[in-house]
């Protein structure tokens, strides 16, 4: 079980990294990651986020919309209700955390709640909700899943916020200047995580 | 502005994803294909389509505070009914776009429109710039998927091209790495032409992209 855990864990890390393999919250990849605390407060933000979603949308899930009785039958399928109810459960979840934290947690509020807005329409969270329904996970390992794919996108966000600095001082041809060269320079991240393939595989066996 | 000029505006002058940057994630994820991308374009034009309709319809009726919510309701309805489509009618293509026909909802050029667009003008108008803003992504994203389809399998919409069956493919390209690398450099090039014909335009991701950025507290904090 722990073992299972972990390789979830460090697979969404290092290998399914959600920026630099999946694709998913590149806006933010691009857009927070041009100052180090910046990005590390953006990151702080999707990890907690991202775990309260599936926390929440994991038993709404398998409880009201496709619950299952001992037989192993579908109670009813509601199954189709999954995008509205997912999207609009995680919308309601960021302003709730942003209400409760000005009021409570305000040092906490200072630091992450500049980003929690934009968290809304962060594709990543809404991803990581419905990619842990789809791989049929419990919800200890989809707890393990969401936290993994928030610290992979730490990951992705610190050392690409310091690819970005060096790339700053960088003189690239003027039509690369700006947008461009800074997806290329994504585009050599990425090829360093490929780099992680089957690393997991290896050190924790076929579980 | 004229209607047919609403419905040019994105396919070249404001095109979605070279010159404004938005929906940078689908653009990335799916366009290993140039058959992918011809069916997330689709879809993904679909929505923007009839959320711009729908919106447009209501902007008189949805209060100005809770507007994200119910533009993402509107929108997350059109999402689930192109599912159910493409489920029922293209299993093959909800197989290879996975989890992003779902995320379709979260789209930032759908968002976008309904917050640049449709929320201020009439149905009819916002229909045509759904549709002209659909084409220019569904067009981006062929040609993205061509690229690196040609490149890195040496197929083309799935058929073989002769003159390639016996060289040696380029697989970098449909990595995720070949992904960004195509995007920037697909992008240096429209920014080559730009430049050559006089009409920059200036590219951010950081708040002006940013779909939320009038509903955001942060006022270019995150930057």
């Amino acid at each position: 079980m722990a073992a299972r855990l972990a390789a979830i864990f460090f697979t969404m890390i290092l290998v399914d990294n959600y920026v630099l393999v999946k694709f998913l919250g590149i806006c933010p990849f691009l857009g927070v990651s041009k100052k180090l605390n910046s990005a590390v407060g953006m990151s702080c933000a999707v990890i907690f986020v991202m775990t309260l979603a599936t926390a929440v949308t994991w038993p709404i899930q398998n409880f009201l919309l496709t619950p299952v009785d001992e037989a192993g039958n579908l109670k009813w399928d509601l199954g189709y209700l999954q995008t509205i109810v997912f999207i609009l459960v995680i919308a309601v979840l960021v302003q709730l955390v942003e209400i409760v934290m000005k009021k409570y947690m305000l040092p906490l509020h200072k630091a992450l709640g500049v980003y929690l807005p934009l968290i809304t329409t962060n594709c990543a969270v809404l991803g990581v909700t419905v990619l842990n329904i789809d791989n049929g996970y419990n919800f200890v390992e989809s707890i393990v899943c969401a936290l993994g794919a928030g610290f992979g996108f730490m990951l992705a966000m610190v050392i690409f916020s310091g690819v970005r600095k060096r790339l700053e001082e960088a003189q690239p041809p003027k039509c690369f200047e700006g947008l461009p060269i800074t997806l290329v320079a994504a585009s050599a991240t990425a090829l360093s995580f490929g780099g992680f393939g089957g690393l997991i595989e290896n050190i924790f066996g076929a579980i | 502005m004229s209607k047919f000029q609403i419905f040019t505006n994105g396919l070249v002058k404001e095109n979605p994803v070279l010159r404004l940057v938005l929906g940078t994630c689908p653009t990335l994820a799916v366009t290993t294909m140039a058959f992918n991308g011809l069916g997330m374009g689709i879809a993904a034009t679909f929505v923007l389509f009839c959320s711009n309709i729908a919106i447009s319809l209501l902007r008189n009726v949805i209060p100005d505070k809770v507007r994200l919510p119910a533009y993402i309701t509107v929108i997350a309805t059109f999402v689930s009914i192109v599912q159910m489509l493409v489920k029922a009618y293209v299993p093959a293509l909800d197989k290879s776009l996975g989890v992003f026909l779902p995320l379709i909802v979260v789209n930032c050029i759908i968002l976008g429109r309904a917050e640049m667009f449709a929320s201020k003008n009439k149905p009819l108008d916002s229909a045509l710039d759904g549709l002209g803003m659909g084409l220019g992504f569904t067009l981006t994203l062929v040609l993205m998927g061509s690229i690196r389809e040609i490149m890195g399998s040496g197929t083309w919409f799935g058929m073989t091209i002769p003159f390639l069956a016996d060289v040696d493919k380029f697989t970098f390209m449909t990595t995720p790495a070949g992904g960004f690398f195509t995007f920037g450099c697909l992008m240096a090039l429209v920014i080559f032409i730009e430049n050559k014909t006089g009409n920059k335009k200036e590219r951010s991701i950081g708040c002006e992209g940013c779909p939320s950025k009038s509903v955001c507290g942060a006022k270019g904090g995150c930057e």
